[in-house]
């Protein structure tokens, strides 16, 4: 049995593994999945419910084990799809700010590469992103979008598999020491 | 202090990050207007980017249906020819239904035809979040500004809510921010139309007026954005309500889905609301074919005949039309001759004169009208009796028959047939 399938939590911070990656993988990634995000649905509006900007900060964020880096990404990333929405800048900034820093942060506590974790945090931070969104939207916006727990839960099941897969993808642009 | 600020360096960080995007954000909230800079940035970086792909789309598939798609051509054009006849209607007509549904088409032609100044643009990419928005090719650099219209043929679409150097957010009718005023074409009542999808609501339309469903209701050009008259949609639902109806309007402009191609209007002419709905495809009518030229033998042969009296050229020539045409033709011909109008009153009514001299008909109409030659008889002899052979009697045949209708009267009377009639 792998490291990876033997343990899901680690003993200490220095026991994971930093990831690192080169500045074009950090830059391009998360803004060909911004470009899938407003582009693909035009054609395929049956992928409207994939959360590409989401779950590449999730796995940058978790990958390098860095807090303020992961918040960084995901102010930028969140901000990058802020100029794309109608609602003013800073919803998604600060959505994908917090996702960022936890993911960040569990992603030092537990073993990244096992993918039962990663699928459990692709679902988790997409249904806390979704739900923090909408508590934005009420408490700063004063907009009434409906609470859909239950489309949440299962489009954040999709988003996770998804998740899964793509992380798998992303793994080969890292690194190797 | 800085012992403190290196304790907690990152959550220092997340709660400065944080603390800065919900300034930006207060600010934006409270001054109503977006930070444009930063979106122009990023609208201005990806755009161009989007259209590459979409150009490369556009590429991709015309060469995967150009010349990868060819491979089975060969098997295709075997199997078109082999129904090649029975095609060739449906093809014509799937031209020429091509040719007027073409969307690019479609729109040149309404913006030559519509008074108002408009500009194609082309949907390339939707907008992230909650909100109905697309953004479009055409910004600022093509004279785009914020609050423009944008209509297709079919109705509104939206409106244009950002505008960016290169590209325009366009605010969809199926927002729930989108409000134009509309008024009904038939009865002229003003409403609010309000964004939804599926469908629209139009609001304050005060309970007395009357709106029933299926009406149309167009852009009354009181909001300043459309000019009056566009078409908005068409009434689903009517629901009484105090003070104000409940009204719910399916859009016309997005009965196909979000539209790919779309005109922004650039400066905006009023017109009248039309009493009929609008119509909903472009009816192509082809131009008149020119007229007809014989060959030319049978030109020299038309005016010989004509020369010798024995067949007009008129008569020579295949005329165009149905069988009764050609017949209605033919017996016109014979009226002719005689100086009667055909129609021209009762036969045998005082004044009226004798009715025409059919037998001066052509020798074989069907021959006169097709330049065929010979034809069998009006009427065919009857086969002898008990034999059931079609063998014709003797001196009944074609070639015995002088063939005018007397002739085959009294071939038909010499058959045993009364009245020159075949007998069963």
């Amino acid at each position: 049995m792998t490291y990876s399938g033997s343990r899901m939590l680690l003993s200490s911070e220095r026991e994971g593994q930093v990831s690192r990656f080169n500045v074009w993988v950090t830059i391009l990634v998360p803004l060909l999945a911004l470009l899938f995000q407003i582009y693909v649905p035009l054609f395929f509006r049956f992928l409207n419910f994939l959360e590409m900007p989401l779950l590449v900060v999730v796995y940058l964020a978790l990958m390098r084990r860095n807090p303020v880096s992961g918040l960084l990404i995901g102010a930028a990333v969140g901000l990058a799809q802020d100029c794309w929405s109608k609602n003013p800048l800073g919803m998604f900034g600060i959505t994908k700010t917090l996702v960022g820093y936890f993911a960040a942060s569990i992603g030092m506590k537990l073993d990244v590469d096992n993918v039962l974790i990663r699928f459990l945090l692709a679902f988790f931070f997409y249904v806390f992103h979704q739900s923090f969104y909408w508590v934005l939207e009420h408490a700063l916006l004063s907009q009434q979008s409906p609470f859909d727990v239950t489309g949440w839960l299962g489009l954040g099941v999709l988003n996770a598999l998804v998740g899964a897969a793509l992380f798998h993808f992303l793994d080969k642009l890292r690194i190797t020491a | 202090m800085e012992s403190f600020l290196n304790r907690y360096r990152n959550i220092t960080v997340l709660l400065l990050v944080i603390f800065a995007q919900l300034i930006l954000l207060a600010v934006q909230v409270k001054n109503d207007q977006h930070v444009r800079f930063i979106r122009v940035w990023s609208v201005t970086a990806v755009s161009p980017l989007a259209r590459l792909v979409e150009g490369m789309r556009g590429s991709s598939l015309s060469f995967v249906h150009n010349y990868i798609a060819l491979h089975d051509a060969d098997a295709q054009n075997r199997r078109l020819q082999a129904e090649v006849d029975r095609l060739k209607l449906e093809l014509i007509f799937a031209n020429n239904e091509l040719n007027t549904a073409d969307r690019a088409k479609a729109l040149q032609l309404f913006q030559q035809r519509g008074p108002s100044k408009t500009l194609a643009a082309t949907v390339f990419s939707t907008g992230i979040g909650p909100g109905k928005v697309v953004y479009v090719d055409r910004g600022s650099a093509s004279g785009v500004m914020r609050e423009m219209a944008v209509i297709t043929p079919d109705g509104i679409v939206g409106k244009v809510s950002e505008v960016y150097p290169t590209a325009s957010q366009v605010l969809l009718i199926t927002d729930s921010d989108f409000a134009a005023g509309v008024v009904s074409a038939k009865t002229h009542v003003h409403g609010t139309l309000k964004g939804g999808t599926p469908l629209c609501k139009v609001d304050f339309v005060a309970f007395e007026d009357k709106v029933e469903p299926g009406d149309w209701f167009y852009t009354s050009g009181d909001d300043r954005i459309f000019p009056r008259g566009m078409p908005v949609g068409v009434v689903k639902s009517v629901r009484p309500g105090q003070p104000y109806k409940e009204i719910t309007l399916d859009p016309s402009g997005m009965a196909r889905g979000s539209p790919d191609d779309v005109l922004i209007v650039l400066e905006g002419v009023h017109q009248e609301i039309p009493d009929t709905p609008p119509a909903n495809q472009q009816v192509y009518m082809a131009p008149l074919p020119p007229p007809l030229t014989p060959p030319a033998g049978t030109a020299d042969t038309a005016a010989t005949a004509a020369a010798d009296g024995s067949t007009s050229p008129v008569a020579a020539r295949p005329p165009l039309g149905t069988e009764a045409d050609k017949e209605r033709a033919l017996y016109q011909k014979a009226a002719d001759g005689s100086g009667i109008v055909l129609g021209g009153g009762t036969t045998g009514e005082e004044g009226s004169g004798r009715p025409p001299d059919f037998t001066k008909l052509p020798v074989d109409p069907r021959s006169a009208l097709q330049g065929r030659g010979a034809a069998p008889p009006l009427a065919a002899p009857m086969p002898k009796k008990g034999t059931g052979s079609p063998t014709p009697a003797k001196g009944t045949g074609p070639a015995d028959l002088k063939t005018t209708p007397d002739a085959v009267r009294r071939a038909n009377q010499a058959a045993g047939g009364p009245g020159g009639m075949p007998q069963p």
